[in-house]
Parts: structure tokens; sequence; C-alpha cells
């Protein structure tokens, strides 16, 4: 096996980051640290940092802009159009609304057929004129049949004339209860006149108008290909990212958002690296569909596969002792523990049976499903963990917050159990990833070297993993092995992403392949 | 702006009564609320619900005429467009919000309803299986309508 090169290449880039590593065990919060490493050094918001870190393989380049960036980052393109076009503001709004911002575009059609677009995008010729409100003679409202010499009155350019009240209405109608701005017409019947920012300043009320600007920010980050919503609640912020759709099946775009949610931005479901987006969807699906099969996995309790006695599981870690017999075992595989690190154990690689075994259709398709459970176990085992995990850290520094009160130790003196929570956290959703890509991988020396980091980051995290079961009086003795130990996951971490992402860029006969169909 | 929409409503209502649609027959369901309107509606000659009575309920939403109303077939009708479900719903077209614009007429939704019967549009179906056998087998779906003429929509 030439693993070994492999991973001497990559533990190069690695020493690089040795500071922060160290900067983590010091206590900082490992996800700021992540993030930092993201900031590029072009971009919007520019943050002072003395050291500017290359990206690593599996990272790419991502701004985050809050509501008044996305504003801004509107009129300026507003601005900028408007100038070249002639067109007032509200209407270039409108226009590069209509060509969903792509400013090249508009410009050239607007050149080449000006008549045609002002009139699909809902302007009409004539734009000059400022809206304005008036009275009219013998006027009645089609809308709501009032009529009388002091009626108030409005019409767009199209000229279908209503009362100002009706026409507030379906203004009030169309933001509030539909959450339309950018593409509201004229109430008019058949009319496809877009109603524009100017006649709407003239006509709704404030908070009518905070909710439009709302709402138009919206549809321009919808628009954008380059821009996306943070999914995590009640966020705001939006994640500019120039990778394209194409290449999702060569890249996994994790973005950090500055709320702390990290996410993919080519499909927006939670940090999925290394597994590429189609493959997640698939695997998902697939998940979803075999739910029935794959129920009994959750199982909390288990057999001592040498004494019988029953195993309770209370934690994230997957080393377990035996109450009765001492008997140390997977609860994965359920085989000794002693022997998960050595090289000759396979506890995360699933062995194919070959020849005569497997010729059969019955056959084959007991050892598909074998296969299937073998993975679907370790991914939902890992997501399960992780739950545990965080559980028992909780549990955790709730005790140890009593300990500092009694003890006088002081709160910095805690927080490296903070950062080996969160590289757990961060580690296992990693792993339980690798599993479901590991599923759709065809079997060449790439994919060992592929499992034996998989292994390696495995035994890492579960030795980190068993630290958080020690009684709580034992922990601020263990600070330094937790804080050695936190930094070895987030470095075997570093490894497994970057091999794996390069492997998947460089694509060709020497790389990751995957098994038959699993891209379609 | 309520007492507005009242006006408007009264207006339409008094019109339509006055001068139905062809093959309509418009009610108010209680005298004292003018949002639910009731349908008669006969099939239309030229379709397969030909000879059919049909009963739908108007409902006009409080925003009515800045929301559209609601159209719900009370009578069982076998048609693309027409849930098959106990609510009956027709939702298309005119009938949606985005497309449904205030000044637009409750007549025009009744001659839009019926302009359906004779001519299903099988690309904005609510009921996928019949907008299938209406577009692949014509002669079946004409069929299975008439059927559920005569077993739903016979004189009551
Ligand atoms: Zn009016
Ligand atoms: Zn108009
Ligand atoms: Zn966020
Ligand atoms: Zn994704
Ligand atoms: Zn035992
Ligand atoms: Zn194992």
């Amino acid at each position: 096996m030439d693993s070994e090169d492999e991973v001497i290449s990559v533990a190069s880039s690695e020493e690089m980051m040795e500071d922060q590593d160290s900067d983590l065990s010091m206590g900082g919060d490992y996800s700021d640290v992540d993030l930092d490493v993201d900031d590029p050094d072009v971009g919007f918001e520019t943050q002072d940092k003395d050291i500017k870190p290359k990206r690593r393989p599996y990272e790419v380049e991502f701004n985050i802009y809050g509501p008044a960036d996305i504003q801004s980052h509107q009129d300026q393109q507003i601005d900028e159009v408007s100038a070249i076009l002639g067109q007032p503001p509200e209407a270039t709004a409108i226009l590069l609304r209509h060509t969903r911002w792509n400013k090249e575009r508009l410009i050239e059609i607007y050149m080449d057929k000006q008549d045609t677009l002002l009139e699909e995008a809902g302007l009409g010729k004539s734009l000059a004129k400022l809206p304005e409100l008036k009275k009219v003679k013998g006027f009645v409202c089609e809308i709501c049949c009032e009529d009388g010499p002091d009626l108030k009155t409005f019409s767009m350019k199209c000229g279908h004339r209503f009362c100002l009240d009706c026409y507030r209405q379906y203004l009030a109608q169309k933001i509030q209860e539909e959450g339309e701005a950018a593409r509201i017409k004229c109430p008019g019947d058949g009319c496809n006149k877009i109603v524009d920012s100017k006649s709407l300043d003239l006509l709704v009320t404030e908070d009518l108008k905070d909710r439009y600007q709302v709402l138009l920010t919206r549809t321009y980050v919808d628009d954008k290909e380059n821009l996306k919503w943070c999914p995590a609640p009640n966020c705001e912020y939006a994640v500019d990212c120039r990778v394209k759709q194409r290449d999702l099946n060569k890249t996994v775009p994790t973005v950090h958002c500055t709320c702390g949610h990290h996410f993919c931005f080519g499909c927006t479901l939670n940090d999925h690296q290394p597994a590429p987006c189609s493959l997640v969807k698939k695997w998902l699906k697939k998940c979803e569909d075999d739910s029935e099969t794959a129920n009994w996995i959750s199982a909390n309790t288990k057999e001592c596969p040498k004494c019988h006695s029953t195993i309770e599981k209370n934690g994230g870690c997957n080393h377990m002792t035996c109450r009765k017999c001492k008997h140390e075992f997977c609860w994965m595989c359920m085989g000794v523990w002693s022997e998960h690190g050595t090289s000759w154990y396979n506890c995360n690689r699933f062995e194919e049976k070959s020849g005569s075994e497997a010729r059969d259709a019955q056959a084959k398709s007991r050892q598909s499903l074998e296969r299937y459970l073998h993975y679907y176990n370790r991914y939902a085992n890992h997501e399960q963990s992780a739950k545990l995990d965080k559980d028992i850290y909780l549990k955790t520094e709730k005790k140890m917050t009593q300990l500092q009160s009694s003890s006088g130790m002081s709160w910095i003196e805690v927080q490296f159990l903070d950062a080996a929570s969160q590289a757990l956290q961060q580690c296992r959703q990693t792993l339980k990833w690798t599993y479901a890509f590991a599923y759709y991988l065809a079997r060449n020396n790439l994919t060992e070297i592929f499992e034996d980091n998989q292994k390696d980051l495995e035994l890492a995290v579960e030795n980190l993993s068993e630290m958080f079961e020690k009684p709580t009086d034992q922990l601020s003795g263990l600070k330094v092995e937790m804080m050695d130990k936190t930094a070895y996951c987030t470095r075997r971490r570093i490894i497994l992403l970057s091999d794996t992402a390069e492997n998947l860029k460089n694509g060709g006969a020497h790389s990751l392949r995957l098994r038959p169909g699993s891209f379609d | 702006m309520a007492a507005g929409g009242h006006k408007r409503i009264v207006k339409e209502l008094s019109e339509v009564t006055g001068d139905p649609p062809a093959g309509t027959k418009v009610r108010l369901v209680d005298e004292s609320d003018v949002h639910i309107w009731e349908i008669l509606m006969d099939g239309p000659e030229q379709s397969p619900y030909s000879g059919g009575h049909f009963k739908l309920l108007l409902t006009l939403p409080k925003e009515y005429p800045f929301k559209p109303p609601v159209l719900n077939f009370q009578t069982k009708i076998y048609h693309p467009n027409v849930s098959n479900d106990d609510k009956g719903s027709m939702c298309l077209g005119m009938l949606r919000s985005d497309e449904w614009k205030p000044p637009n007429k409750l007549s025009a939704v009744l001659n839009y309803a019926r302009n359906l019967l004779i001519e299903p549009n099988p690309d904005d179906a609510v009921e996928g299986g019949i907008a299938e056998q209406y577009k692949s087998d014509r002669r079946g779906f004409e069929k299975t309508a008439k059927e559920w003429v005569k077993k739903y929509a016979g004189k009551s």
C-alpha cells in the first residue's frame, strides 16, 4: 500500500496549520478558526488578519453578506447600469430584475431591441414623467365601484386608473399576503406593467415599504446564481460563492456563515464533506426508501460478545467495556477493541465476499443488503454518537461549572472541553458522510487510502470521545492530553478531507472511482 | 374598505342574478351573507357533461376583490381541472391569486368555469390521471365523464 506517500504529501501542508491547532487548544472557538481560514483576501468584508493561510484543497472561497451589504450591492449595480442606459434608477431596477441581474445581457438587449425589452419588462415607453395622484371628473373605480369628484385616483403609464384606496389595498395584498415585490403587475385586467418603486413610494405606507425592500432583497439573492441564503432559522446573511453547479461532482463547497452554521453551498444541506451533493441526495433517498430495513440499528443496548450481559450505550464513544467481564469491544462491529488500532483489522471497510459464495441471485441480493447495512450502520451510528457526545459534554460542562465555583478554577481553563466537544461534533459529521461516500466508491488503491484515513480519524475520534466519559473531577488533570487529542482529531480530519478533495478534483484514472451508476 | 367591497359585491350580484351567464343560475345560500353564492350550472351541450346539473359554491374571501373567489363543485364531476375529493375545487387560470386582477368580475369567473367544461386544460390539471386520459384516450375520458354525469349529476 502506498498510502504512506499520500499522507506525507499532505502532512507538509498540515504543518502550516500547527499554529492554528495550538491556537485552538488554547481555548479558541474551533468554528472560528475554520472560518478565519476561509476568509478570502479579496471581497467585501475584508477582515484584518495577520495570518492568511492558503486555502486547503477542500475549502472554497466565499463571502458572507448582511442585509445592508446586499442592499448596497443592488444600489451600486442599479446606479451603474442606470448611467449606462440613461434610464431612471427605478426603471433600471425593474430591467435588472427582468434579466435576473445579468448586466451584460441587459445592456446588450437594451441596445438591440429597446422597445421589446421595455414592453416585456413591464415598463413601456416614456418613463421620465413622475407618477402622481389625480382627481378625475366622472370617474368610477372599477374595483370598488365608488365614484365622486373628490376621489383620489392613480394610474401608471398604461392608463389603468383606480381609486387610491383600491390601489393601496391591492399593493398591500400583494406585498403583505402574497410576498410579492419585484413582479407586482398593474391591477388592470390583463395588464402586465410592473409597478415601479417610484409609484410604490407614492402609494404605500412606511411599514409596507420596509417589507417591500426585504422582499426585493430576497428576490435579488434568489435571482443571483452565486448568492444563497444561509438556511439556518432566522439567519439573515447570504453567502456569495462562485462554485458552479456543473462542478459539484468535483468539489463539495462547504461554507461557514457568520451565524455559526456550516452548510453546503451546492445543496444548502448541512456540511456533508467529503461526499459530493449528488451522492448525498442519492444516499438520503436510499435511506428513506430502506428505512424499514435499517430500523433495528438505532438500538441503545447490545449484548456483550463475551459474557452476553446487556450493555447500554450512554455516551458517544464506540469503545465499550463490559461492566461485568471487563471485555473491551467495538460497538459498531462487536469486534475486540485492541485490534482496532492495528493495520490488519478493518472495522470500517466492507469486505466483499468473492467466489462461489455470491454467485446466485439470492446471495447477491443478500450481499448487497449487507453492504448497505455496513455503511448505513456506521453512518447512522456517527450521527447518533455525535448527539450522545453533545449530551455528555453538556452534562460535563455543567458539572465543571459547579466544580469551578467550588475549586476556584477559572472559566478559561474549561474552554478546552468546549473545543474538544466542537471538534468531536465536526469530525463525527465528517465521518458520517465518509460512510455514505464509501458506499458509492468502487474498489481501488485510492479507496484503500480513503479507508485508511477514515480509520485513522475514527480511532482519533473514539479516543477523544472516550475522555468525556471520565469522572468529572479527573478532567482538569487531563487537560493537556485532551487538548492534544483534540488537535490530533482536527489534523486527521484535515488530512482526510484534503486527500479526498484532491482526488475528486483531479478526476481521471488515478482518482477515487464511483461504482457504476453512482452519478446518474 | 369593507364597505367598498360590499358595494361592489352587491352590484355584481344584482347584475349576475338579473342577467346570468348562459346555462347558470345564481342565488345566495343565505340571504344575509353576500359572500357565499350557490351556482347551478347545466353541462354545456357540446361537452360530455351535457344533460348534467352541477351545483357549485362560489365563496368570496373577505379581501374580495383583491383576492380571487374560491370555486367548489359540490356535484362530483370527472374533469382534469376539478379535484376528485370532497372539496371539488377548481383552481387555475384567473382563479389563482397570481393571475387574478381586482377588476375581474364574477360573471367572468362563471363563464371561465363553464368554458373549462367544454374545453378542459390538461396542462394545468389537478387530476393528473384524468388529464393523461384526456390527452391519450379521449373516448375513454368522455365515457367515464358521461357515466359520472348519469351517476351524480342527474336531476335531483
Ligand atoms: Zn376603488
Ligand atoms: Zn395597467
Ligand atoms: Zn447563518
Ligand atoms: Zn451539497
Ligand atoms: Zn461482558
Ligand atoms: Zn469496530
